[in-house]
């Protein structure tokens, strides 16, 4: 074990420029805690969508509600297995329950994180799905009647009050929730932001630019997986709905692109004692994944494209299957290019010596806990997750449905409904 | 009043009932059954404290040598090693002072041992004594011409740079390479037997170094020598405030 | 009802901003606490006279094998640094091997302006932003000032050697846990030097309580110019340097 390190660590010292530390040869945060801040921003941009849905009244986006919920619910469920998988010792992680400290941001992460799951994403969920889960139990037999008996709690109450009080609870949730799920990523930022010995994380945007990139990164992937589940379970895509997610999915590039730009120039113009080491990384070890792909294939060439759509679907009424092919390039562009973010924000973090003078580099390993291989799975997992709550939670009368400004929850799906496909 | 009670419970109680299960089940986890040594971290941190006094010590300290070799303390506390500790040059010997027979210190006695301080390093500070171990009585150990415990120069050195290494090195590639050392100081015989008590002399003056230099200077090692006017170059200084005479910038 | 919101909303408010005060306070640098232990009992500090460092790389071998650190030249918990400034403002610097360099450097190169060697360990800063940043408390600060890890509690999170502004830390390859320098706490605690002071041949590391009255740490911090590594990170180190150059970071 010691021996594979070592040797993995000697390769690493013919490609080190100029001087770094002696022990900061090795990265320690690699492939995992990049794919963790990549998975919780999916969690808050999929909360972010489906709260326009419920507070904002955006109601063309409607179909995606349910699908939004559950990919948010999915993905958070993974979200502390890449953290838990890089520790040193997994076994001790109940230690952040049990003594944390107050003054340590990671501290904190067990409880946003029960937070976010116990108090806002679950119940919503189940407010959500509360009347439908009566009607299936009701309707079904097997064990499905079961597992939805038991996640309605045994609830039968399907009265005016009671749907009334579902309504609100689901309002005043999503209030708590925005806050939430802006806390969770923050949270996420600030773990960054806040380590004053590291110049490329500590600025006071990083916690707002990890905020908005991740609605950016949630907003796109519940686009794309609508894209693509609609098809698979035999629905049409509601191109109204799309269209308004997409233009929502522009704003919010162009905000966490503006923030981006501003947070570059505030360095370039303050150009303090790391601007060499910081360009010098720019220009040569992040250039691919920086300049290449978070830049112009992740954000000006979506931005380019969705653009492209706004002005010809105006004059010349764009055909739709133009566009949603467009579309579909683009939310899977953004999809690498928040990817690549996160990468630049946290391999880029510790491939410069905190002396300010040298690079190490990070070593990409294909099998182990720390390789390529593992982080595909925490990548796929969250999606084999999702498939199965679609199975257990159908939200395809929603997804299917005309919405087109018509309110499908609460009071619509009053019995009758059957499981498709199940 | 009864309507509330009536939808109420039936939604919220539910999961009213649900969360307050797992808050008394975690409560109960955590109050009850798990030991307090996991919980509290000042008892932690003092067990911590106590394994880390308790773990073992390598190197002896210099006050334990003095016990058994009392000689040899003695002698290197007058010599150039007085500052050193024994355990610098023979290792860790906390083991040894445990079982004196059975575990012994090392004897470095390899030509590359001395060399690891003494070597030519420009980047050390000047008047350590350092040699050339490639030109410096190769192949020959150091111990036989040098007492490691009282570590002076076996006779007393004809040439300053058996001591002043830098500095000789430095002049070698200067312009004043050709100039020798006694041309600006005048070294007594004392000063190469005990260096610090007799001090070679040092030009005092402009007019020392104007000898050469100034733009009607006579003495015979002047003739390619670069002239100034010692009235109107950078009168308010010494030479050698800007000029290192030993690699004088001329550049 | 609106009773009941009232209280509701009150009960809400009350909570948050309770929680928020107290994580607030919580949060709010220890400095006041750090000083204040300074002043009564030992507290623990470090000399570097960069002058008298030979670059022999004794305290780097003593260092590990005092505290079995992987002998491999990835883990250290003291190193020394070699600086080369030449004439065009070029800094060089290079971490001193412990193996001793083959040829010396013979003639001097005319193009290099100064050069010198730094000796570099934990500075066991007073207000340690390692110890900050640990989620589960297993770094901690002593009452003598040292900053040591608990190897039993540690999780292996790292973010201790991302927030250690020094290089000071890494991860122990068999251990799986965060190391560091610990002044030798094991030798300190009973009154034996640290073994890279023990075994520097020239005096350039010393070590001593800074709150005693006489003593070696006491005169090297009266008689020279003292500077600590990245005074601007508000850190306050306990590795007091004399005769360290800027271009040292």
């Amino acid at each position: 074990m010691t021996n594979e390190i070592f040797k993995s660590l000697s390769e690493i010292l013919p490609q080190i420029t100029g001087f770094i530390y002696p022990n900061e040869i090795e990265i320690h945060w690699g492939m995992l805690i990049v794919v963790y801040p990549y998975i919780t921003g999916v969690v808050a941009g999929a909360f972010i969508l489906a709260s326009l849905v419920k507070v904002f009244n955006v109601k063309e986006v409607q179909p995606l509600y349910r699908l939004s919920l559950l990919t948010a619910l999915s993905y958070l469920l993974v979200a502390p297995l890449p953290l838990l998988s890089h520790l040193g010792h997994p076994e001790r992680s109940y230690e952040m329950f049990l003594t944390p400290q107050p003054s340590s941001a990671m501290a904190m992460f067990g409880f946003v994180y029960a937070w976010y799951l116990m108090a806002v994403l679950l119940l919503e969920i189940w407010f959500v799905y509360r009347t439908d889960l009566i009607a299936w139990a009701e309707s079904e037999s097997g064990p499905m009647k079961w597992i939805h008996k038991v996640l309605s709690l045994f609830s039968k109450d399907r009265s005016e009050g009671a749907l009334a009080f579902d309504h609100k609870a689901l309002k005043t949730i999503t209030i708590v929730g925005i806050p939430s799920a802006f806390l969770l990523h923050g949270y996420v930022g600030f773990i960054f932001g806040s380590i004053k010995a590291n110049p490329w994380w500590s600025s006071v945007l990083i916690p707002i630019v990890f905020l908005f990139s991740a609605i950016v990164s949630g907003v796109a992937l519940v686009i794309l997986l609508y894209m693509v589940i609609t098809p698979l379970t035999g629905g049409k895509i509601n191109m109204k709905c799309v269209d308004k997610a997409v233009d929502f999915l522009f704003y919010a590039v162009i905000v966490d692109f503006s923030l981006e730009l501003v947070d570059f120039i505030h360095r370039v113009y303050q150009s303090e004692e790391e601007i060499k080491i910081l360009s010098e990384m720019v220009m040569n070890k992040l250039f691919m994944s920086l300049v290449i792909i978070q830049v112009l294939l992740g954000m000006i060439l979506p931005l380019g494209i969705i653009s492209v759509t706004k002005i010809f679907k105006r004059r010349f009424s764009l055909n739709e299957d133009l566009r949603k092919m467009l579309y579909f390039i683009s939310v899977l562009l953004i999809q690498f290019g928040i990817f690549a973010t996160r990468w630049n924000v946290v391999i880029g973090g510790q491939m410069f010596s905190k002396s300010f003078r040298g690079l190490t580099t990070y070593k990409m390993e294909i099998g182990g806990i720390e390789g390529l291989l593992y982080a595909l799975v925490l990548l796929v997992l969250p999606i084999v997750i999702l498939t199965v709550l679609l199975k257990i939670l159908p939200p395809w009368k929603e997804m299917k449905g005309e919405g087109n400004g018509k309110e499908l929850t609460g009071e619509a799906p009053l019995g009758g409904m059957h499981a498709p496909e199940a | 009043m009864k309507k509330i009670l009536e939808r109420m419970p039936d939604a919220l109680a539910r999961l009213l009932v649900v969360f307050i299960g797992l808050a008394v089940a975690g409560a109960f986890v955590v109050i009850v059954l798990i030991p307090k040594p996991l919980k509290d971290v000042k008892i932690q941190w003092a067990d911590a404290v106590k394994r880390e006094q308790a773990k073992p010590v390598k190197y002896a300290g210099f006050h334990a040598c003095a016990e058994c070799h009392d000689k040899i303390y003695d002698k290197k506390k007058t010599g150039y090693h007085r500052d050193l500790s024994c355990e610098t040059c023979h290792g860790p010997a906390k083991a040894h002072t445990e079982d004196p027979d059975k575990v012994k210190p090392v004897i470095p006695q390899e030509r590359a041992f001395c060399p690891q301080c003494h070597a030519y390093n420009p980047s050390r500070p000047r008047g350590f004594p350092q040699i050339n171990p490639v030109a410096h009585n190769p192949l020959k150990p150091c111990a036989s011409c040098h007492n490691p415990h009282d570590p002076k120069p076996p006779t007393t050195p004809k040439e300053c740079s058996a001591c002043h290494g830098e500095i000789a090195r430095t002049k070698a590639v200067s312009h004043h390479v050709q100039l020798e050392c006694t041309v600006c100081h005048q070294a007594p015989q004392q000063h190469k037997i005990s260096p610090r008590s007799v001090k070679p002399t040092k030009p005092q003056t402009r007019e020392f170094c104007g000898k050469c230099h100034a733009k009607d200077a006579k003495d015979k090692l002047a003739r390619n020598a670069p002239r100034i006017d010692l009235a109107n170059h950078g009168e308010k200084y010494v030479c050698w405030q800007c000029h290192y005479p030993h690699s004088p910038e001329v550049e | 009802m609106d009773g009941r919101r009232k209280f509701l909303r009150n009960a809400l408010a009350f909570l948050v901003s309770g929680s928020a005060l107290g994580g607030v306070l919580k949060i709010l640098p220890s400095s006041a606490l750090a000083k204040e232990a300074s002043r009564t009992g030992k507290w623990y500090g470090f000399g570097v006279s960069v002058d008298k460092c030979i670059g022999c790389t004794r305290c780097v071998e003593a260092c590990k094998t005092e505290n079995d650190v992987p002998k491999e030249p990835f883990y250290f918990r003291t190193w020394v640094e070699r600086y080369i400034i030449r004439k065009d403002g070029e800094v060089i610097v290079k971490a001193v091997e412990t193996k001793p360099e083959g040829v010396p450097e013979s003639a001097s190169d005319r193009e290099v302006l100064r050069s010198f060697f730094v000796p570099k360990l934990c500075n066991q800063c007073a207000d340690p932003p390692c110890v900050q940043v640990c989620p589960v408390g297993a770094t901690f600060q002593t009452k003598d000032g040292v900053v040591l890890v608990n190897e039993k509690t540690c999780i292996g999170c790292r973010y201790c050697i991302q927030a250690c502004p020094y290089g000071a830390r890494y991860l122990h390859p068999e251990t799986r846990t965060a190391d560091k320098c610990t002044f030798c706490y094991h030798r300190v605690s009973q009154g034996l030097l640290p073994a890279c002071v023990e075994v520097c041949p020239t005096q350039a590391r010393i070590f001593g309580d800074l709150n005693s009255g006489a003593s070696v740490m006491a005169r090297f911090r009266r008689m020279n110019k003292i500077h600590v590594l990245k005074p601007a990170l508000n850190t306050e180190p306990k590795v007091y340097y004399a005769g360290l150059d800027g271009e040292v970071r």
